[in-house]
């Protein structure tokens, strides 16, 4: 066991990925001698060597188009795309091609590549540096989604992205690097080495994608959340008072209904949270599907609190930002029916 | 001849090549592989010529300023004493305004910036080239456009610190500057996607039968994008009237040009299976960087449609306030880059003109300097990024042209609840 930041379990799942399996390539744009701009691949290079980590063209389509051709040939290419913001200029070889090799070919060709990418605000990155696009993937048939919250499940489900053979869409909550942030902004982040979950196997493990994690149990309520906001609603819940049970999804699709319909039919109550806006966010699947399960058991209304239906903006970013204020209100209401 | 296999001998296996730079942290910087000819040899076609007459343009590079400062050659585009020296002013005047935001950003007056130190040669020189009202699509490092467009610098540190003031209402990162009036187009942090933007706004001056062209800067890492394809398709079906500058200055963040494809061939060359004409110019050299972009410009203004230019130059500082080049490229490189600093060389050139001095050039760094600071103070006086005058609706406003129901019910819970 070591002590990792949420940087370091990426790079310790990828350089044991490069390790185990010669089919392991790694690349992206200053992910190679750099190591990337978050640093997620440093030392990489060094080690592995510059045919398996390798900077590439400033492509995101290419980055994803070429993986897919790897894929195709049997290798398991790990790319990089910067930010979640520049994934989109490969949105057309996730959608038509990724995601649907396997199905149109009836199963000769399939593309077993993991996307990582960084997501989520919170660092004054403006518009084209702090969105969560989770739901545009979700909303796509045969691509995973997942995003981890903390440096313990980035490993384990980076590694098991790694050797899915479909392809992944793996995105980090950029704010979770360096500790669990709580939303409290203005108060000094604790870091990851103070929280249990910063304490990480060396070698290799696995958490099976589709299985979400009960990170507080409660008995008042339901909260289902994942990434950063898997933090600022704890924070939340202890500040409400309300005993309410946590859960960290993790994994969006596969997602684990089981034991979203178990909690929420032991209390009868749940609060949506995330940071992306509202508008066909994921928070909306996850309100219908709570709705198809649970009906009989809900008490009052599910509430969703998310960012707003805006672009993110820069100078008001911790007014976009769903902070723990909104879901202690979130949590309080639901209390009230 | 086996029957079988096409070839006699089986090859060696396959190798990936993956291409590296010629030096790394603790080398010594080694630009020897550069082949940089002389100033003044290059041919300047006449702007009507047919582009199968200028094929060979794209892999020659254009530059006027010779060793000794002189202006030299058929590119000389023999600006007048004046220009010259408000050129040099422009440049002084952008290379001021960046060292000061950027020990702004220092003391968290704001979260970022960019600076274009060692490029400013290029969005001056290109703005004095071009009729003020042509429409400029540029990437984060022409401010110096905006400069030599006379935009006041107090509205842009008002963008940097987000203030009350602030023009784009606290929406951008600091410098993805949007100004219309100066002709300057809305910056985005996606490189890239406003490259074929140009093509189209040029598509429409056409069709308009206006007389307005468009220009559009994208970096040697960008021409990676799709959007760079986009745009050299189009610009050369419709004969868009258009200028696509590619600025190669070396490094995409860390990422060497050698990644973009440029050791294979010149960015200028990939204006050949386009049919347009690709110019490659020393972007240091602020003659050759105007003569160049005149050109195109006539050429489009002609209804010759686009040209290509590659303007070889390198970023000699770092990409933003957020990256660290001492991680990934040699101490020194932008000391040793073979072609210098585009002000050392107008002022050099100026000089030998008998047109400058030192004395003269020092006033101007220090007029420069003065003229920073006033207009930092003025911005400061109206607020900077955490001085929290949140105007909560603007959050709000300009996602659609009028604001919806959602939105308004969103801003009351913001309200509300905060």
């Amino acid at each position: 066991m070591s002590s990792m930041n949420m940087v370091q379990a990426l790079n310790s799942a990828m350089d044991v990925m490069l390790t185990r399996d010669p089919n392991v390539l790694v690349f992206g744009e200053d992910v190679g001698y750099f190591g990337g701009v978050f640093r997620c691949t440093a030392g990489l290079q060094a080690k592995h060597g510059r045919q398996r980590v390798f900077d590439a063209p400033i492509a995101e389509g290419g980055i994803v188009a070429t993986a897919v051709g790897m894929g195709a040939y049997g290798l398991r290419p790990v790319v990089e795309i910067q930010f979640a913001d520049y994934i989109l200029p490969a949105f057309d070889q996730l959608v038509s091609e990724a995601s649907r090799l396997r199905y149109r070919s009836a199963g000769e060709f399939w593309a077993p590549i993991t996307v990582r990418s960084p997501c989520g605000g919170g660092i004054h990155g403006g518009q084209t540096h702090s969105q969560s696009p989770e739901s545009i993937f979700t909303h796509i048939s045969g691509l995973k989604t997942v995003m981890p919250s903390t440096p313990y499940d980035a490993k384990g489900l980076l590694i098991a992205a790694i050797e899915d053979n479909d392809p992944v869409i793996f995105l980090e909550p950029k704010r979770l690097y360096n500790g669990p942030f709580d939303g409290h902004h203005d108060r000094p982040l604790q870091p990851w080495a103070s929280h249990p979950a910063g304490e990480v196997p060396d070698d290799y493990y696995r958490i099976e994608l589709g299985k979400a994690s009960i990170v507080r149990p409660g008995k008042a309520c339901t909260v289902l959340t994942y990434g950063t906001m898997v933090h600022v609603c704890l924070a939340a819940v202890e500040e409400s008072g309300i005993d309410a049970e946590v859960i960290d999804l993790r994994s969006l699709f596969p997602i684990d209904v089981e034991t979203i319909t178990a909690s929420v039919a032991r209390t009868g109550r749940c609060v949506i949270a995330h940071e992306a806006s509202r508008t066909s966010g994921f928070g909306a699947e996850l309100g219908q599907l709570v709705q198809e399960h649970c009906f009989h058991s809900l008490e009052a209304p599910i509430r969703r609190v998310t960012g707003w239906d805006t672009p993110y903006p820069h100078a008001l970013e911790w007014k976009y930002f769903p902070g723990p204020k909104r879901v202690v209100h979130a949590l309080k209401s639901v209390m009230e029916n | 001849m086996n029957a079988e296999s096409p070839l006699a001998v089986s090859p060696a296996p396959l190798e990936l090549h993956v291409p590296e730079p010629a030096a790394r942290p603790g080398d010594a910087p080694d630009f020897s592989h550069l082949h940089i000819p002389p100033a003044g040899i290059v041919p300047r076609p006449a702007t009507d010529a047919p582009e199968s007459s200028m094929r060979e343009l794209p892999y020659q590079l254009i530059r006027v300023l010779d060793g000794q400062g002189k202006a030299v050659g058929p590119w000389n585009p023999k600006l007048s004493a004046e220009r010259l020296r408000h050129g040099l002013r422009t440049m002084l005047r952008t290379r001021a305004f960046d060292e000061r935001m950027v020990r702004l950003q220092r003391t968290g007056k704001t979260s970022f910036y960019i600076k274009s130190t060692g490029e400013e040669a290029i969005g001056v020189a290109q703005a004095f080239a071009l009729n003020r009202d042509d429409m400029c699509f540029t990437s984060y490092r022409q401010q110096g456009l905006l400069f030599a467009r006379d935009w006041p610098m107090v509205d842009l540190i008002c963008q940097i610190f987000n203030n009350r003031k602030d023009r784009l209402k606290g929406r951008q990162l600091p410098v993805l500057y949007s100004a219309r009036e100066a002709g300057y187009y809305s910056l985005s942090g996606n490189v890239g996607s406003r490259f074929p933007h140009a093509v189209g706004w040029a598509m429409a001056s056409a069709y308009k039968r206006d007389t307005r062209i468009a220009s559009a800067w994208i970096g040697d890492g960008t021409s990676a994008e799709g959007d760079f394809h986009y745009a050299l398709t189009f610009a050369s079906v419709y004969h868009a009237p258009v200028i696509l500058n590619v600025v190669n200055n070396q490094w995409a963040i860390s990422t060497p040009q050698a990644i973009a494809g440029g050791n294979e061939a010149t960015f200028a060359s990939r204006a050949l299976g386009f049919g347009l004409p690709g110019l490659r110019v020393d972007g240091n050299d602020f003659l050759a960087v105007y003569a160049a972009t005149e050109w195109a410009a006539e050429r489009a203004r002609r209804n010759l449609g686009a040209t290509l230019i590659e303007l070889y130059t390198y970023r000699a500082a770092a990409h933003s306030t957020s990256d660290d080049p001492s991680k990934y490229r040699p101490e020194g490189e932008a000391n040793a880059w073979p072609l210098g600093d585009p002000v050392e060389r107008l002022k050099q050139h100026l000089i030998g003109l008998g047109e400058w001095s030192e004395e003269r050039h020092a006033a101007v760094i220090a007029e420069a300097e003065e003229e920073v600071r006033a207009a930092v103070k003025e911005a400061e006086s109206h607020g900077t990024l955490h001085s929290g005058d949140d105007d909560l609706e603007s959050l709000f406003e300009d996602v659609f042209e009028t604001m919806p129901q959602h939105l308004r019910d969103q801003l009351d819970e913001l309200r509300s609840i905060g």
